[in-house]
């Protein structure tokens, strides 16, 4: 048995990333139900050195015969400092995951390097060649200043994510409410990711009895301008699908501006007004269409655009 | 015969004959016997009118001999000791050791602290068991065909229903309480093993030919306000331990952490506060299990959210109601037993916490118990079927291993009952095509939610409108049951043989199911 998976799509909603480890089948077998748009099978650091190989094997079944119906499947591998990625990139592939994160990316060459490795798995085994998707992960200041050479490094690559432990390791800094240790970080990686025209997400919060901290931390990643976040418990990802979701009045606003640009379009017209007197013209239109797609994804939407 | 819940019941279950003559029927939908009447049947109570200075006697021994208690007699018991529990197993063990046989044990309920009493059954000295639950080696005797008669299980209302109908008459009750005076004045409370209430052996007391409180803690005349009347006692025994104090009130069971168990309480407490009945003064009961358990905590922030305070709770009391209430955000607790020593706690000092009694807890046949006046009970189960009906007796071997308790009770009188249940336990499909042994008729049961989602019976247009309205997804159970087939595989039929082991008895005392011998599997 060998469930299909449809073609990965390069640009889709993925506001929740919830990772866990690839090894324990209690976990992966129906890690969909709690509703994150993506999930994260963890071949790296959840996996224990000597179990690396066992954890390809569960992963490998799974992603063959599970049915994960629209949740994205994406599989952490290995960093390219150990004797693991290569292999791991091979199950990835045959297995037909719909997306990898590179661990500890520091350079355009690792993704590059990643890039081909994956191809070569691709053509191994008869999978169309540019299926599988990457995403980068920075784990150090090195990875984040090299952030604007690796976002546009493959055309693969769908978005980057910050990884906290590892780099408030090299910062030699600890967690600080109001995360001024990652301004930098997540500001310099923003405007990279949006140079490029990828997406950003943010780094996991691990203290799981702190509901307020952690949205306070949602609230600033919303704020600030983040596609979504890695997250390490089910119980943490509606509460991010609500404070990603628009309010009706942004709804009724983007509303306005898809139809009033679709009719103004059919006439010729590029550049008009809208009855609050705001001027519109196509730059406004993806960030409307997007604000309807969170209101769909988050259960809000009642229109029929 | 086929019932009201599609079940074949043979003539050899609507035979078994009843103490007060009635026959069986099969089960014929809920609601069946409303508006209709019964004749109590009282007990044949002896008169002290000269002062008596005591009513203690030395000995469980000397009680039983006291009591007259004969061959072919039927004695009581309660389960508010819970696993736990003492006096069971040494009232029987007297009792046999007197020699005396052919007895029906009729108890509120049994637990896995009455193993012996398997023994009992397999000597042929227990012949009848009627109860609410049966686990441990006497479920597995019984159903291997050893207990003589069809072991008869009820719900906590049905068997209130029996005794004082006369289904079942009480020869003998024996009370386990933790404190009493010598004339037999008894409470839940002040003793070595509190448990709180006493609500399930009222009924004993009250139809019970002969009662006798049994207490390890004798305390100075009147023993006031009772739940054990002394008025309805005939003898009081002291003895050292009545059970062990640790399993008769169980720590408090701490909030799941199982993502699971949480999600599903959330998406539960969701459906209620979407039905019209999550207003100002509802009334609410939930299980004490894992995710009926946590569903007090998703609650609290949509009552929040609405600005709205429930009047009222009840059932089997854990930590977290009492503690919602100490928020303000219950009115009253009534409590039919205490399932932890918070709740006991709480019962001890709380002015808002009554004690009620099994009749006015569950019982179908009065003139309207409290849950009849229920807004949503959330419960638990094993098994849920396509047409909604829930077993919590039979274990997926088929042998008995659980009990009805209140659920039948609760999902029959509120207006919204939610089984809340994983989609799979193991290797065993909890949403399947029939359940093994129907304890609940799925036309009391309105809403399944599972960790793949949720369904709601088609009889049951207004949830479903309201579930809408909310924009809570819900699925056609047929759905659910494929996915978990899809995930677990269809488990083969059980085997039986042909003997009728066990009557599974609706509330209103017509036959919803059977369960027969166990047939060890054979591909």
């Amino acid at each position: 048995m060998s469930i299909p998976r449809p073609k990965p799509e390069r640009f889709r909603l993925r506001r929740t990333m919830m990772f866990m480890n690839a090894q324990k089948p209690g976990l992966i077998k129906d890690a969909y139900i709690y509703g994150a748009d993506s999930i994260m099978l963890d071949l790296e650091d959840a996996v224990a050195e000597n179990q690396k190989d066992s954890a390809r094997f569960s992963l490998y079944h799974a992603l063959k015969e599970i049915d994960y119906g629209n949740t994205e499947v994406i599989v952490r591998i290995n960093g390219l400092d150990t004797p693991h990625w290569k292999e791991d990139i091979r199950v990835c592939v045959a297995g037909g995951c719909d997306g990898i994160r590179i661990a500890k990316t520091e350079s355009a060459h690792d993704v590059q390097v990643v890039d081909e490795a994956v191809t070569e798995a691709e053509k191994e085994f008869g999978v169309e060649v540019g299926r599988t998707l990457l995403m980068a992960a920075l784990e150090s200041p090195k990875g984040v200043l090299n952030a604007v050479e690796i976002c546009q490094a493959s055309p693969r690559l769908f978005g980057v994510a910050l990884s906290g432990g590892d780099y408030r390791k090299c910062m030699q800094v600890k967690v600080i409410p109001g995360g001024i240790e990652m301004l930098f970080a997540r500001g310099f990686m923003l405007n990279a990711a949006r140079a490029a025209g990828i997406q950003c997400f943010d780094t996991v919060f691990t203290n799981l009895n702190d509901d307020e901290g952690f949205r306070a931390e949602v609230k600033q990643n919303v704020e600030m301008g983040f596609d979504g976040k890695s997250l390490i418990n089910p119980k943490q990802i509606q509460i991010v699908h609500e404070m990603l979701a628009p309010t009706q009045k942004e709804i009724a606003e983007a509303e306005k501006i898809v139809r009033a640009f679709r009719e103004h379009a059919s006439e010729g017209v590029g550049v008009f007004t809208l009855d609050n007197g705001k001027m519109i013209d196509i730059a406004f239109v993806p960030g409307a269409e997007r604000v309807i797609k969170l209101a769909k994804a988050s259960g809000i939407y009642e229109g029929d655009l | 015969m086929k019932n009201a819940v599609g079940r074949e019941i043979p003539e050899e279950a609507l035979a078994v004959e009843l103490k007060n003559g009635r026959k069986y029927e099969p089960y014929q939908g809920k609601g069946y016997r409303d508006g209709k009447y019964i004749k109590k049947a009282g007990p044949t109570s002896k008169i002290y009118q000269k002062p008596q200075e005591s009513k203690l006697l030395p000995s469980i021994r000397d009680a039983i001999i006291a009591t007259g208690l004969k061959d072919g007699m039927t004695v009581s018991f309660h389960h508010h000791f819970r696993d736990g529990d003492y006096i069971v197993n040494m009232v029987m063990k007297e009792i046999v050791d007197l020699g005396i046989k052919d007895i029906t044990i009729a108890a509120s309920s049994l637990g896995s602290a009455h193993d012996p009493i398997a023994d009992y059954i397999e000597q042929g000295i227990v012949t009848g068991i009627q109860t609410s639950g049966i686990r441990g080696r006497m479920g597995d005797v019984v159903s291997h065909g050893k207990l003589k008669t069809p072991a008869i299980l009820r719900s906590h209302g049905g068997r209130v229903r029996a005794v004082e109908e006369g289904d079942v008459h009480i020869d003998v009750a024996f009370i386990g309480a933790p404190t009493s005076d010598e004339y037999g004045n008894a409470r839940a409370l002040g003793g070595k093993g509190d448990c709180g209430v006493l609500s399930y052996a009222v009924p004993d007391s009250e139809y019970a030919d002969k009662v006798v409180v049994i207490t390890d803690t004798l305390v100075p005349y009147p023993n006031f306000p009772p739940s054990i009347h002394g008025v309805n006692v005939d003898y009081v025994v002291k003895v050292d331990e009545i059970g062990n104090p640790k399993k008769i009130a169980s720590a408090a069971a701490r909030m799941t952490q199982n993502p699971r168990d949480l999600m599903m309480a959330e998406n539960t407490a969701k459906v209620i506060a979407a039905c019209p009945w999550f207003k100002e003064g509802f009334s609410f009961q939930t299980g004490a299990g894992g995710p009926s358990l946590a569903v007090n905590r998703f609650l609290e922030p949509l009552m929040d959210e609405k600005g709205i305070k429930m009047a009222w709770a009840i059932g089997g009391i854990t930590g977290p109601i009492c503690e919602l209430q100490r928020k303000g955000k219950v009115g009253k607790i009534i409590d039919v037993q205490d399932f932890d020593v918070a709740a006991i706690e709480d019962i001890r000092t709380n002015p808002n916490h009554f004690e009620m009694t099994a009749s006015e807890y569950a019982n179908p046949a009065n003139k309207g118990a409290f849950v009849n006046k229920l807004d949503f009970v959330v419960l638990a189960a094993l098994e849920v079927d396509i047409d909604f009906n829930v077993n919590v007796i039979t274990g997926s071997d088929g042998v008995l291993r659980g009990a009805p308790g209140g659920h039948p009770d609760t999902a029959e009188g509120a207006k919204c009952c939610v089984i809340v249940t994983p989609l799979t336990r193991g290797r065993m499909a909890t949403i399947c095509e029939h359940v093994v042994t129907v304890t609940t008729p799925g036309d009391c049961v309105d809403v399944v939610v599972t960790d793949y989602g949720t369904a709601v019976n088609p009889a049951r247009k207004d949830i479903i409108e309201a579930l809408d309205k909310a924009g809570i997804k819900h699925v056609p159970i047929k759905e659910l049951q494929e996915k978990a087939y899809s995930l677990v595989g269809k488990p083969d039929d059980l085997q039986w043989k042909d003997k009728v082991v066990a009557i599974l008895e609706a509330r209103d005392g017509t036959i919803l199911d059977v369960v027969r011998e166990i047939k060890p599997y054979e591909n």
